[in-house]
């Protein structure tokens, strides 16, 4: 069947976790159940900092000194949250409509690839202004075309798609990698890598600063996802089709065609954010870059709930945790993954906050 | 434990039953599932427990197995009143239950399954295990192959294993929940075969089914729960003095009510010359429905029904009546045959289509299908009509239309909701079938089917129901009533038509001679009129 991740989660019709005989309003009670996991997760992290003979406050000092105060590490931030914002909306189309894509990060390489190795051809004969476009036009048609087998194993087998889009996470890695090596391959270096997009043709940047307007094209598409979630027939047909396949059938949905529209269009989003990484930061692809946003974000869009404009915020939490974090592990002589022991701390504390607030809401049902 | 429970029941007798139900009350939301039922199992003797789906055995076994507790009422085990309060405890008070529903691991071997049941510090004892299924199984009168996969095994050998498992401690009561539902006719005869060697060992079973002639075959003893209630209860004595004809005339009085010639007395004071004179709406000839596994067959199934007419469908539950509502409906491929509304063929157009000219199905299945719980009541009523005018314009919501719309019907159908914004999971039974009502009456319906449309509602409810099916096929709407209540097919409908094994094997005028001839058809003794 479709996986859970549209029956247990709040829709925007859903009073799930609604402050109703707590008096507070049900935006705010969202807010303060997203934040006390945080809260929780740092002080953790900090008794943990402390066990480990490490100061937490120069820590969280450091990661906030590096990833918001200095004017670099903002911009970086800043810089950051373009992909991960996209893949959350890729991600809300998904969840929404009830179904599991866990192949983003195929489909992100996959398209930054293919749009590295497309662009840096076609600038040889066009100017930038139309190459760019292009770019993102094909990376999200590549997308979408690497979800085409589990979409279509989804809804006409009902073939259980976590597994299908994570072998084909595997599988659009892999051809990413034979890509660069082989027949995108820039002859001029020793390291395998695309040809480069050179920074004067990349996506124009913000009034001077390193902030390239990729961020401004992912904060766009994430509003219009909500939008089209939330008051359009469509995401509420794909709503419905997530929250209860069976009744989408009985008011005469087309299930069927609907998994493979959702199915694209998330693929179609996680592979435009691959173009938008390329064709705004890096210009080329190495075969050893794999950044796996992927599984980074999708906590993040349960968090949120999904809903579009909650994502903005904790991308910008999370990108200034990854960007701050690097300087701030490095100055406390710790690996650089401690960050993630903090993304792991809010992890569980989310899914224990989750679960008391359900509890809750049960308990007073009865 | 078990060697105690033994000299127990040598001691009391044959006479003495060991588990008496005493006037146990069990409800849910909106539904008596259990209304003062008392009955009391013997040792040695096979009562068999009959009720159509809903009747209220599944919840009388989820108490007797622990799963449930009686909101009143209570047990008694060898004569002390005693609270069956977990599972664990019914097993420790000797009463096993194989459940309608598999619970082994199809993917380990028979051997495996049973010592699945041991506590986890312990060693796994392969030939204590071994030894214990071979005591068993020359008890049943079977032969298991103890070190197969399970899944290979065939059905009727899985429930063998099923009944092993739940004799496993020397229990001394053993319930058979719909145990023949999946079995082949020779895997019914083994198990008819099993039950007969339980009894003479001394093993008190409760065997509950919804099929008449099983209870009879097996039954040493009947009963009968309809609607929540304990309607009737033949004995050993009275079943042997009766045969085994007479018995089943009895018992189809008991499931199918004595109670309601009044609504046949009703109608024939009605006027039925408008209905004839109407045209006919709803043609169906011939139809066929695809069918999945497991499912029964739809087939070669006609009739007409003319404007304002109720056309009443009866039949034991189960016998392909949903299929044909969905096939009706739209939601399920017709194999062959037409299908027609006002003279055009509809059998091609899809749920939408049908919908949109006038054709309705209110489903049975309210929360599983019929709505999207944690959407609001508005939204909900509009399920059918997402990105319609005016409730969408250019594809975007007008949530003042939503509302207003949802605000209208609301009142038109007395909804009781907090407000239209309410997700509907959280309203009661009984209005979330109003909204539906709402949803499929609204906006000129021409043709409705209605399928069960008052099963699980409350007394109120159901007249609240009854009513608005009622008004609606006054006003010259074509009427489908499918429902397994013969009180409710016999009050509301012109005709009926009974199902039986995804035909339609008899439809008759609903005359003071309807009750008999129906009940007949039902059960496939009645000869298509």
């Amino acid at each position: 069947m479709t996986a859970d991740a549209g029956t247990n989660d709040p829709t925007p019709t859903s009073a799930g976790l609604s402050g109703q005989g707590t008096g507070m309003p049900e935006w705010l009670v969202r807010i303060v159940l997203a934040l006390v996991p945080i809260l929780l997760a740092l002080i953790v992290g900090a008794a943990i900092l402390l066990l480990l003979g490490r100061d937490p406050i120069s820590f969280y000092v450091n990661i906030v000194r590096r990833g918001l105060i200095s004017w670099i590490g903002l911009q970086e931030t800043i810089t950051r949250c373009a992909p991960l914002i996209l893949l959350g909306a890729s991600l809300i189309v998904a969840f929404r409509a009830g179904l599991w894509n866990l192949g983003i990060d195929g489909q992100f390489l996959l398209a930054a690839v293919i749009t590295a190795a497309l662009s840096a051809w076609m600038i040889q004969s066009a100017p930038a202004w139309i190459v760019l476009p292009v770019g993102m036009i094909a990376g999200f048609l590549v997308g979408a075309v690497w979800s085409l087998i589990p979409a279509l194993l989804k809804a006409y087998q009902g073939v259980n798609e976590i597994v299908t889009t994570l072998m084909m996470s595997f599988l659009g890695v892999s051809l990413a990698n034979v890509l660069i090596k082989i027949p995108f391959n820039d002859p001029n270096t020793t390291v395998p890598q695309t040809m480069t997009l050179v920074t004067d043709d990349r996506l124009p940047r913000l009034f001077g600063t390193t902030i390239n307007i990729g961020v401004v094209i992912a904060v766009v598409v994430i509003l219009v996802v909500h939008w089209v979630m939330t008051r359009t027939a469509f995401g509420l047909r794909l709503q419905t089709v997530g929250a209860n396949p069976k009744a989408a059938l009985h008011a005469g949905l087309s299930v069927p065609l609907l998994t493979v529209v959702t199915f694209g269009l998330s693929a179609g989003l996680a592979g435009l954010a691959g173009s938008v990484e390329i064709l705004g930061v890096w210009g080329n692809v190495r075969a050893d870059w794999n950044p796996g946003y992927g599984l980074a974000i999708i906590p993040l869009v349960f968090l949120a709930r999904f809903n579009g404009i909650a994502v903005i915020g904790f991308t910008f939490f999370f990108a200034m945790l990854s960007i701050g974090g690097e300087t701030a592990s490095r100055r406390a002589d710790l690996p650089n993954y401690f960050v993630l022991v903090l993304v792991a701390l809010i992890l569980i504390f989310m899914a224990l906050t989750e679960w008391l607030s359900h509890r809750r809401a049960l308990a007073r049902r009865a | 434990m078990t060697n105690s429970l033994q000299a127990a029941t040598a001691e009391t007798g044959a006479k003495e039953p060991i588990v008496v139900v005493d006037g146990v009350t069990k409800r849910f939301p909106g539904v008596v599932a259990n209304d003062d039922v008392s009955l009391s199992i013997y040792p040695g003797e096979v009562q068999a427990l009959l009720g159509e789906n809903g009747a209220g055995k599944s919840t009388l076994i989820a108490m007797l197995s622990g799963m449930l507790q009686p909101d009143a009422g209570g047990m008694r085990v060898r004569g002390e009143a005693t609270a069956i309060s977990s599972p664990r405890r019914a097993l420790e008070l000797g009463i096993g239950t194989v459940y309608q529903h598999p619970t082994l691991v199809p993917t380990l071997t028979v051997l495996e399954n049973l010592m699945l049941g041991a506590p986890w510090h312990q060693r796994m004892n392969r030939a204590a295990t071994r030894r214990r299924l071979a005591e068993i199984s020359q008890m049943l009168g079977i032969s298991l192959p103890e070190d197969a996969t399970l899944g290979d095994l065939s059905l009727g050998q899985q429930q063998q294993v099923e009944i092993v498992k739940a004799l496993w401690r020397g229990e001394q009561v053993l319930i058979l929940d719909e145990a023949t539902a999946m079995l082949t006719p020779k895997g019914v005869e083994d198990l008819g075969q099993v039950i007969g060697r339980l009894r003479d060992a001394g093993i008190a079973i409760l065997f509950i089914t919804h099929k008449l002639n099983e209870a009879v075959r097996f039954g040493d003893r009947v009963t009968v729960l309809k609607l929540g209630r304990k309607v009737g209860e033949l004995t050993p004595d009275q079943l042997a003095a009766l045969g085994e004809d007479q018995a089943i005339t009895q018992i189809v009085d008991l499931m199918f009510g004595t109670a309601s010639s009044e609504g046949a007395d009703e109608l024939a004071g009605r006027d039925k010359s408008r209905l004839v004179e109407g045209p006919v709406i709803l043609s169906v000839d011939g139809l066929a429905a695809a069918a999945g596994p497991g499912e029964p067959t739809v087939t070669g199934v006609a009739f007409q029904v003319r404007a304002g007419e109720v056309f009443g469908i009866a039949g034991v539950d189960g016998n392909g009546q949903k299929q044909l509502a969905e096939a009706l409906a739209g939601q399920r491929r017709i194999a062959a045959g037409s299908l027609s509304l006002k003279g055009e063929p509809i059998s091609g157009l899809s749920v939408v289509q049908r919908q949109r000219a006038g054709l309705r199905y209110v489903t049975d299945d309210r929360l599983g299908e019929g709505t999207v719980g944690n959407f609001q009541v508005g939204l909900n009523l509009l399920l059918k009509r997402i990105g319609d005018e005016p409730f969408w314009r250019n594809g975007t919501i007008r949530r003042r239309e939503v509302e207003r719309h949802a605000r209208t019907l609301i009142d038109r159908h007395d909804v009781r909701t907090p407000g239209p914004q309410t997700p509907i999971g959280r309203l009661s039974g009984g209005n979330i079938q109003k909204a539906l009502l709402a949803r499929e009456l609204d906006n000129a319906p021409i043709a409705v089917i209605y399928n069960k449309p008052t099963y699980g509602l409350d007394a109120n409810n159901i007249q609240f129901a009854r009513r608005a099916i009622r008004e609606q096929a006054d006003q010259g709407v074509a009427t489908v009533l499918i429902s397994t209540d013969l009180d409710e097919i016999l009050e509301l409908s012109d005709r009926i038509g009974v199902m039986l094994q995804g035909r339609m094997v008899g439809i008759v005028d609903n005359d003071r001679d309807a009750q008999r001839r129906v009940g007949e058809l039902m059960i496939g003794v009645g000869a298509a009129a």
